[in-house]
């Protein structure tokens, strides 16, 4: 076998591939179903901190700065780790699937609450003049002027970091979530084979690359529709 | 004789404000008639702003009174919110929400405040583009309006909500020269149909021709006021003299 040959075999062994492709997109499945749910709630989570933050009540504005500062931070394997190898300890059993979940969307939230408030800062004091002379109270000021504008805004920050942060979904294998990675760990310790890595790496691709693309199109497209 | 014909739309008693150390009212007494033009000029600084931001209560006065049709504005126990609909504000860069169309800019407070369903809000809305001639553009964004354009919009989003009282905080001083004309033209049609209007501008011309008087403010206090023929014509007052003499220079 020359050197070749064994680099094919080694990183494109197609028995290995064929026997293995099931279970990476069984983790496909597990990684898409858990980025949905950590954006779904980090940008929820975020952007109602956001707002809450917006109302310039001082402990909850502070409450808010901390938790966004702390889990921007902290390196999300760490919490992690914390949460999942800890916890138990406290008497407290969480699923491996529901640690990464809440951590993951945790940080999400953490970094899309600054988008957000950048984005409302950002709005001119002007609109807020107009939406109250008009007889619109604080709150609805906000949600009906302030926060489609601020939105507009965050959005390409956001989808950038949305993308981050559901790459580190493969941290998950760490704690055993049958994600994309862990199973092709898995295939590859039983296989003997580095396959399945390279099939994990096709998988991730596919995932993301598209998002990436997405995300390239909302900045241009924003960059010019800037009003 | 009825009470409304004695009773000022807008009644300001012994405002006063300051910025920090800045007194920029020191004592505003003004009030203005049902029906009334009034225009209030003066050089920058002079706090005609900052006492037509008052009248609605953007700017928060420190003490003072004022009255909308007899009914207090400031003081406890003021829904600020309602009081607000009764007086509608156009300012110096417009304000347009830019993501909602015109017509939307217009529907947005009949609907949120005044809870109209969405049909009778957009009958509303397009009554009152029409009256500033902008029927056509109830589709288009902001973005998508010259700036008088914009400002007749902003105009129009003021006047659904039939308010009391029209406050113009220098509606045409963002505008370029050959746009303001129909910004004057449709505050020219307002006062015709009988709206009570108080006006920061520095629009001489148009001042002269259609306020029925006008108010010259300088530091903090108002220093003469009069018809606008009196006030132009023969100023009694020095700084009122000096205030013309410049702006007449430029």
């Amino acid at each position: 076998m020359n050197q070749w040959d064994r680099f094919l075999d080694t990183f494109f062994n197609v028995p290995v591939l064929v026997q293995y492709t099931p279970a990476i997109l069984q983790g496909m499945w597990v990684t898409v179903v858990l980025s949905v749910l950590i954006v779904i709630f980090g940008v929820a989570f975020g952007g109602a901190l956001a707002m809450a933050r917006s109302y310039g009540i001082r402990p909850l504005s502070a409450l808010i700065v901390i938790y966004a500062d702390v889990f921007r931070a902290l390196p999300p394997l760490v919490v992690i780790m914390i949460v999942f190898f800890g916890l138990p300890n406290a008497g407290i059993v969480l699923s491996s699937f529901l640690v990464l979940f809440l951590v993951l969307g945790l940080v999400l939230a953490a970094f899309a609450e600054e988008i957000f408030w950048a984005g409302i800062t950002s709005i001119d004091r002007g609109q807020w003049e107009a939406a109250r002379s008009s007889g619109l109270g604080f709150s609805q000021a906000l949600v009906w002027v302030v926060v489609p504008q601020a939105a507009r805004l965050a959005i390409p920050p956001l989808t950038n970091r949305a993308i981050a942060i559901t790459k580190m979904t493969a941290l998950g294998t760490v704690i055993g979530v049958p994600d994309i990675l862990n199973q092709a760990t898995t295939a590859q310790s039983f296989s003997g084979n580095a396959s399945p890595l390279v099939l994990a790496a096709l998988a991730y691709v596919a995932l993301f690359l598209p998002l990436v693309i997405l995300a390239r199109w909302l900045e241009s497209r924003f960059a010019w529709r800037k009003v | 004789m009825t009470d409304t014909a004695c009773v000022p739309a807008l009644d300001l008693r012994a405002l006063r404000k300051s910025f920090g150390a800045f007194e920029a009212l020191k004592g505003i007494d003004m009030h203005v008639a049902p029906g009334e033009l009034v225009f209030v000029i003066g050089p920058s600084g002079s706090g005609k702003s900052t006492m037509l931001r008052c009248c609605n209560r953007l700017e928060e006065p420190d003490s003072g009174e004022i009255l909308l049709e007899g009914d207090p504005v400031t003081g406890r126990g003021v829904n600020l919110n309602r009081v607000r609909q009764r007086m509608g504000m156009v300012f110096q860069s417009f304000n347009l929400y830019p993501h909602l169309t015109a017509r939307w800019n217009v529907t947005l407070a009949l609907r949120k405040v005044r809870g109209l369903s969405r049909s009778q809000a957009n009958d509303r809305a397009m009554d009152a583009l029409d009256s500033v001639g902008l029927a056509d553009k109830a589709g288009n964004y902001p973005s998508e309006l010259s700036g008088g354009q914009q400002q007749r919009v902003a105009i129009a989003r003021a006047l659904a909500l039939d308010p009391s009282v029209m406050l113009f905080d220098e509606p045409t001083s963002a505008l370029d020269p050959e746009l303001v004309g129909d910004v004057l033209d449709v505050m020219q049609h307002l006062k015709v149909q009988g709206m009570t209007m108080l006006v920061v501008s520095h629009e001489m011309r148009f001042a002269r021709e259609a306020a029925d008087r006008v108010i010259f403010m300088d530091e903090g206090r108002i220093v003469e006021q009069g018809p606008p023929e009196q006030v132009f014509g023969a100023p009694t007052q020095d700084r009122t003299k000096a205030f013309l003499a410049r702006v007449a220079r430029e």
